[in-house]
């Protein structure tokens, strides 16, 4: 592969706070110079040349809560159109949860899981291990081995770890193996019979509500067991304030605790759910307006290590029904940076910042090399207009499914270019049909 | 928030001569002169329904499909009836739940139905929003029969209606509603109907069966049944749906009665001329005592049935009748 030189960038590092004009080098899949002064004789070297024009340049995202459907549901989506998704979203490296069929929960499993990201190799595909046997909550997995074989996390996925006994012992052990056990963190039986926030809008949809206080019920004890057993644990999607202050006195007392929050979480409050909309259905729901500016002021502050999509693709026969009986859950893989620059835009946080939660800040949570832009790292990146207005259209999505709460919305923020391994996987200029209209916000 | 008239919420304005919106899925959203133009209108019908010839012809032509996936047989027959004494074509079609559990089972059969082109589509259905999702589908008017906890318009409708023949008015009068409101769209309905028409409600229920957020729709919440009967006019009982309660929401039926059905006893508290209502079908011995709801003087029970028939009419005809202006077609 010829060497490419990515040049006139605004280059974006979080790992070193670098934010300056310059270039990036990359040589043989990985970054050979990095910085405001790479000095190449393009003709000599024969370099491949990209001038970036002056967008951003940063390290590929880090998606640490995504669901794919393969092996078992692949009319959702399948290895090939999530690792699609990934890439137009800026997306190089996913986290993927065990709730598949069958269920991870096993390393020959695993193992083929890996097989089967690496056989399409857009991406980076780090697969979570189930917790528990066929996510029962009772019976723990072969950690020690599927660590070894490549498990990032231990979880139960969209199910949360109920029983005090069991996330005690899965917190121990995994403590051994120096992996996180990841909690979908709501009270099981709070959460029972509700889809939808409890309050006054699902009082007037005339739908059962789940109290908000069933997440940090969840947290508050899963913290007590991390005192007990100092394991690492870390809670997925956190969407209300008692959760974010629960976490927050818990880092500052210094227990190994992390946490992590969805787009929605932060874009849309409860009322997106209004008219019954099954695409606004999520899991955990929708909060108050209260508790989605407590989200955001959280990530600001760094309470929330980590923004992830908590992608999970649904057909339509999963979401055209009565609201209480839709899937929750949605795309958004390719949503994930346009949503989340818009607390860039309202002035919440930094454009740094947001990138961190997006790169540096899960690949620490995971233990893994990427998302950054270091001399010897691969050439994972993600070259992006911050500014620059978009409709989001879910019909263009390369993702199989199309339940996005943000269909039709306007955004700001466009991924030009994915690079992995520097090899380009995703260019808004070649893509198939007519690249001008691409490039164009529909609506104009 | 839109959410009762959605989907297809017509653009002309609520002038009081019509009913300005395609379908009828809640209260929630109706203006006060929308509500006054269909008790109007439904008033007429009364005087009809009381002559020994019941029927018109306005609906002449006209196919309604009465579609109900959960069972009923005071409201399905009310709007048979209506539906036969404005001179239409009804159809009942009756799915059992157990058989309707998947969600595109019900778009497909509300395809199905609307491949045949009907007029209007009465749904009930036992979850919430399930009457909306039907609407945005087909072609023809939908009336919300009833869906999950979420609203039963008609229902609000009629007992406005029964109010105000008895009381000549609906504003400035105190109204209690009392029992399960947690699980009921009657009491939905009806909050939203007695507010908007100036009507001032209270909520009467154990702490359990209230649903959270309650006092947001503008009531007053009492645990205590006297003291929430307290110089009412109206008393509005609620059935206690134990079919939808999953788990338990009060210690027992005796316990229930005891503290919140509704004897001469704790009728005491409220006016002297106070009227009592309820939704059907009562649950004696639970909710309501025997002696209280076949009294008479005071109860509008049947009263209420009667002008179910009524409210209907005036609702398929606003609905229907309304397709036929040329403006109207595309909407």
């Amino acid at each position: 592969m010829r060497p490419t030189l990515y040049k006139n960038a605004r280059l974006l590092d979080p790992a070193t706070r670098l934010d300056a004009k310059g270039a990036v080098l990359v040589r043989d899949g990985r970054v050979a110079e990095v910085g405001p002064g790479v000095f190449v004789d393009a003709i000599q070297d024969d370099v491949e040349v990209i001038d970036c024009g002056g967008r951003c340049l940063a390290p590929g995202l880090v998606d640490m809560r995504v669901q794919t459907r393969e092996p078992g549901e692949e009319h959702m989506e399948t290895m090939v159109s999530l690792q699609a998704a990934a890439v137009a979203g800026g997306v190089t490296t996913l986290a993927t949860l065990p709730n598949t069929n069958p269920i991870i929960d096993d390393v020959s499993l695993l193992e083929f899981v890996e097989r089967l990201a690496q056989e399409v190799g857009m991406v980076n595909v780090h697969p979570y291990a189930a917790a528990t046997k066929g996510l029962k909550g009772e019976q723990m997995t072969e950690m020690g081995m599927l660590a070894e074989s490549g498990a990032v996390g231990f979880t139960d996925g969209v199910k949360a770890i109920a029983d005090a006994v069991v996330m005690r012992r899965l917190l121990s052990y995994a403590s051994m193996v120096g992996r996180p056990v990841i909690q979908h963190p709501e009270e099981p039986s709070l959460a029972r019979e509700g889809c939808a926030n409890e309050g006054e809008t699902a009082t007037r949809l005339g739908l059962a509500g789940i109290p908000a206080c069933a997440e940090v019920m969840m947290i508050e004890r899963d913290l007590s067991l991390v005192r007990l057993t100092r394991g690492r644990y870390h809670a997925a999607h956190v969407s209300t304030a008692a959760a974010i202050d629960a976490i927050r006195r818990a880092k500052a007392e210094g227990l190994a605790v992390t946490c992590d929050t969805a787009p929605h979480y932060f874009a849309l409050n409860e009322l997106a759910i209004v008219d019954y909309r099954t695409f606004a259905r999520v899991s955990p729901p929708l909060r108050s307006e209260a508790d989605r500016r407590a989200v955001a002021a959280g990530l600001a502050d760094g309470t929330i290590d980590a923004i992830a999509s908590d992608h999970a693709p649904q057909d339509q026969d999963s979401k055209r029904v009565p609201f209480a009986q839709a899937e929750p859950g949605v795309v958004g893989l390719e949503t994930l940076l346009a949503i989340s620059l818009g607390l860039v835009h309202d002035g919440t946080m930094a454009l740094l910042d947001v990138i961190e939660r997006l790169t540096t800040g899960p690949s620490r949570i995971l233990g893994l090399e990427a998302g950054r832009l270091a001399v010897g790292a691969w050439a994972d990146l993600v070259l992006f207009e911050p500014e620059r207005a978009v409709r989001i259209d879910a019909s263009r999505f390369r993702s199989k499914s199309k339940n996005s709460p943000f269909d039709g919305k306007p955004a700001q923020g466009r991924v030009w270019r994915t690079v992995y391994r520097g090899r380009t996987v995703f260019d808004l200029d070649s893509e198939p049909g007519d690249p001008r209209a691409r490039r164009e916000p529909a609506h104009a | 928030m839109t959410s009762a008239i959605a989907p297809g919420a017509a653009p002309d304005r609520s002038d009081g001569s019509r009913y300005p919106y395609r379908h009828l899925l809640g209260i929630e959203g109706l203006s006060r002169s929308d509500i006054d133009f269909l008790l109007d209108r439904a008033d007429g019908f009364v005087d009809q329904n009381r002559q020994a010839d019941k029927k018109s012809t306005t609906l002449r032509g006209r196919t309604l499909i009465n579609l109900f996936f959960e069972n009923s047989t005071r409201t399905r027959t009310s709007f048979e009836l209506a539906g036969k004494r404005l001179g239409g074509d009804v159809i009942n079609m009756s799915v059992s739940t157990s058989s309707i559990k998947k969600g595109e089972t019900l778009i497909d059969t509300a395809m199905t139905l609307n491949a045949m082109h009907p007029d209007a589509l009465v749904v009930r259905h036992s979850e919430s929003g399930a009457v909306h999702l039907l609407a945005e589908k087909v072609n023809c008017s939908v009336i919300n029969a009833g869906d999950g906890s979420h609203e039963h318009p008609t229902q609000a409708l009629l007992d406005a209606l029964a109010i105000r023949r008895r009381k000549g008015r609906l504003e400035g009068l105190e109204v209690a509603i009392c029992g399960d409101v947690s699980h009921s769209r009657v009491a939905r309905s009806n909050i939203h109907l007695l507010s908007i028409m100036g009507a001032r409600v209270r909520v009467v229920a154990p702490p359990t069966l209230l649903p959270s957020g309650i006092e947001r729709f503008g009531v007053e919440v009492h645990h205590d049944m006297e003291r929430g009967l307290a110089g009412c006019d109206i008393v509005m009982m609620l059935r206690l749906q134990t079919e939808r309660m999953k788990g338990s929401y009060v210690p027992s039926i005796r316990e229930y009665f005891r503290y919140y059905g509704l004897d001469h006893e704790k009728l005491r508290a409220a006016k002297p001329d106070a009227l009592i209502m309820h939704p059907g079908p009562m649950n004696r011995g639970v909710e309501i005592d025997s002696v209280v709801a076949d009294d008479i003087d005071r109860s509008l029970i049947r009263e209420q049935v009667e002008m179910g028939v009524a409210v209907r009419m005036a609702v398929l005809e606003a609905l229907v009748t309304r397709q036929t202006e040329p403006w109207a077609k595309n909407q």
